[in-house]
């Protein structure tokens, strides 16, 4: 009977593959990001070494030495003090101890403060709170910090924001005032953030990661490109992170452009030029883990997105690698296994610059 | 979770000069390995080094940049970071700010 090895599944569950089911996984997986993505696949080599990657008998795997990289974050202190809907544990602690702990306890290269509704629009009222925050951050710790916060276009349309949803509008075919709504929500959407990072900027912040950039669709992206643009022609030297929502741009619109490209349909090697054209420091890819597959199939699949874009890239890719992305199972706690089997993987055959 | 990335890939920040490497990726775009080899020349020793403990642990004292142990009278805070854009050639946001309001 040949020798089975233990991996997951997308959702996380416990699975044993033979190599050769191993392999072929890895090649399905490569093969899929290829053909969608229009971009090489895997080499045999590279395949041969995620296989040994995965079948690796010990339970932690890591980089070589030598081959470490910065480990960015998001979400900020809500890992500790938030509630499930936020991934966090529920550990009462200010927003400054949890930075700290980040910084002191946990290794962390930079560290990120945000507000528990972790969105740009929910900021503007208390803008204050958010600056005091981090002042008093940014008095007492060495890292790197920035403000982090979502895009989320989905709150400037009904019910929760001013302008109709397009969602509703596009059921009853009212397609150009979808666009229209979009293009309204995009433009306060811009206005806000750059507002929000403004102040931020006042009171010493380094700089700001926009995370889940495009999960609205592409007016949440070009909200979002248009931002990093305002902020970088005002703020020379602000650090700024654009990390993704998702693998594939979705197209609500269809027709919204950055500096005359069109923004649907793009592809994370195609996402990465807009964001340095924009101004970005770091660019975030995102790969999707499909549940119902291996993580053989998902790893090599995120691997063959992000080695692509890392070589068009002119800016550093620090590949996002939460629950769900990044050829990580998608579950609350993603078991550790999956993780460093998946970090080992971007750094050595991605050649990413950071996670 | 990120403690699972940490340990497998990380620099693991102020234990050893992750938070170094970080502040070139951000301020001058720099790849992995060209802000790992401006950061390792400008503290004197090898790009290995950099996630060293062993090696790192005295420099950061020497160089008063911040240690991860609360060592008394060791600078913290925005004065670690004004160590910091010294010895990376790099403005440090929240130290211009310290120096408008303090004159």
């Amino acid at each position: 009977m040949a020798n089975e090895y233990f991996l997951r599944m997308g959702d996380g569950e416990r699975i044993s593959m033979t190599r050769e089911q191993i392999i072929a996984d890895l090649q399905e997986g490569t093969a899929d990001a290829a053909d969608l993505g229009n971009i090489p696949e895997l080499s045999g080599d590279e395949i041969d070494k995620l296989a040994d990657i995965i079948m690796d008998p010990n339970r932690i795997v890591s980089v070589e030495p030598g081959m470490e990289i910065p480990v960015t974050h998001d979400i900020g202190t809500l890992r500790i003090d938030g509630d499930q809907g936020n991934s966090g544990v529920g550990i009462p602690s200010s927003r400054l101890v949890g930075c700290m702990m980040h910084e002191r306890g946990f290794g962390a290269d930079t560290m990120e403060l945000g507000h528990i509704d972790y969105s740009f629009k929910p900021v503007k009222p208390v803008i204050a709170q958010e600056q005091q925050a981090m002042e008093v951050c940014q008095e007492n710790m060495t890292i790197p910090l920035l403000y982090g916060a979502m895009p989320n276009l989905g709150l400037y349309y009904t019910p929760d924001g001013p302008f109709e949803n397009p969602g509703d509008l596009l059921k009853a075919f009212k397609i150009n005032e979808a666009r229209e709504s979009i293009e309204h929500a995009g433009d306060h959407a811009t206005r806000d953030m750059t507002w929000i990072m403004q102040h931020l900027q006042k009171v010493g912040c380094d700089g700001v990661n926009f995370d889940t950039i495009g999960a609205a669709g592409d007016g949440d992206f070009y909200a979002s490109l248009y931002s990093i643009k305002a902020l970088r022609e005002e703020f020379p030297n602000i650090y700024i992170e654009a990390g993704m929502a998702g693998e594939c741009t979705l197209g609500m619109h269809g027709e919204l452009e950055f500096e005359g490209k069109a923004l649907a349909g793009l592809w994370p090697h195609e996402q990465a030029p807009l964001a340095e054209e924009a101004g970005a420091n770091v660019f975030g890819p995102v790969c999707n883990t499909n549940t119902s597959k291996s993580s053989a199939w998902n790893l090599a699949r995120a691997v063959t997105f992000t080695k692509a874009t890392v070589e068009t890239s002119n800016i550093p890719c620090h590949v996002d690698m939460g629950m769900g992305v990044g050829g990580i199972p998608m579950f609350e706690t993603p078991p550790i296994d999956a993780v460093t089997r998946a970090s080992k993987a971007m750094v050595e055959i991605a050649g990413v610059d950071g996670i | 979770m990120p403690i699972s990335h940490i340990m497998a890939s990380g620099l693991t920040g102020m234990r050893a000069a992750g938070d170094l490497v970080a502040r070139m990726q951000f301020s001058k775009n720099m790849r992995i390995n060209e802000a790992k080899d401006y950061v390792a020349k400008k503290l004197g020793v090898q790009a290995l080094d950099l996630s060293d403990e062993y090696v790192m642990r005295d420099i950061r004292e020497e160089l008063d940049i911040g240690v991860l142990t609360s060592v008394p009278g060791c600078a913290k805070g925005i004065a670690s970071k004004m160590n910091i854009e010294k010895l990376l050639d790099i403005d440090i946001n929240c130290c211009d700010k310290f120096r408008d309001i303090t004159g």
